[in-house]
């Protein structure tokens, strides 16, 4: 077993085991923790990929905003849900089934497979030409510039959104009052 | 070097902590972040199989960064969705926001 194999396990476990806790955690700040750590390992994974800028993008993106946000909800919602009392429903155990029968049937799929056992040839080019060819390739009229451009327009149409939909309503203080 | 398979298998356990985590949790903001785990398992399964099947050509790494800005817009409504429901029911428990169910 070589030191490459022995850092994906330990950065797998970690990540297998922080998402575990993700679904589990009854107190959900402890969650939002425990998933960034999650995205860490992720990121980590990314490295062991040679997929070096998509792993600072894991750390700016998820890290960085999406856990924060996630972070910022739990704490405007913590008052109704006292991280007391069940955290899952009353059928948990139909969705324990499912996910279960799930991963079994992808991994039974994934043994049928022949071409999964073999190793990557190591890549031909450095990190930065890499870096450069992504770069050119989300502008490419040829190659992405449309999926791109789509991208953009579907993060302003959702931020827009979320502005409009977050806002107070109109006359929250009756409404609340009458409550 | 490691398999592909590890890869996989790990991104497909990953997936389907997220699947448990979306259909058992009571929690609106638990089951945003059960997607947000399950986004990630495909992230890796993209870039995985970018390094391994066809590491010349960019587009496994494009598509994981269109993966990310679908993420990322996703958090945002999701997250504006559930204060804007806990405004006005105060409540952000899956099963008591029923009223589309009939």
């Amino acid at each position: 077993m070589t030191l490459v194999q022995i850092l994906f396990l330990l950065f797998g476990l970690v990540t297998l085991l922080a998402s575990l806790m993700v679904v589990t955690s009854p107190k959900l700040v402890h969650a939002a923790f425990w998933l960034i750590l999650a995205l860490a390992g992720v990121a980590a994974l990314f490295i062991l990929l040679e997929a070096t800028f998509l792993a600072v993008v894991q750390v700016v993106v998820y890290i960085g905003a999406i856990a924060i946000l996630i972070i910022f909800a739990v704490m405007l919602t913590r008052r109704v849900m006292h991280d007391t009392g069940p955290q899952v429903n009353r059928s948990w155990w139909v969705a324990l089934l499912v996910s279960l029968v799930l991963f079994g049937g992808l991994v039974l799929m994934l043994a049928q497979v022949p071409a999964l056992a073999g190793t990557p040839a190591p890549l031909m080019v450095d990190q930065e030409t890499l870096l450069e060819d992504l770069g050119r390739a989300l502008v490419d009229a040829d190659r992405y510039v449309l999926p791109f451009e789509l991208a953009s327009v579907l993060l302003m149409a959702s931020m827009i959104g979320a502005i409009f939909v977050a806002r107070p309503p109109s006359g929250s203080e009756e409404r609340s009052g009458e409550r | 070097m490691i398999p592909l398979s590890w890869y996989l298998i790990l991104a497909a356990a990953i997936f389907c902590i997220g699947v448990y985590g979306v259909l058992a949790r009571r929690n609106a903001v638990a089951i945003l972040m059960s997607i947000e785990l399950m986004l990630n398992a495909v992230n890796i399964n993209l870039v995985a199989f970018w390094r391994y099947m066809s590491p010349g050509v960019i587009s496994g790494q494009a598509f994981a960064v269109m993966v990310f800005a679908v993420a990322a817009s996703e958090a945002a409504v999701g997250l504006a969705l559930i204060i804007s429901i806990y405004r006005r029911r105060f409540t952000v428990a899956a099963e008591e926001i029923d009223m589309l169910k009939w």
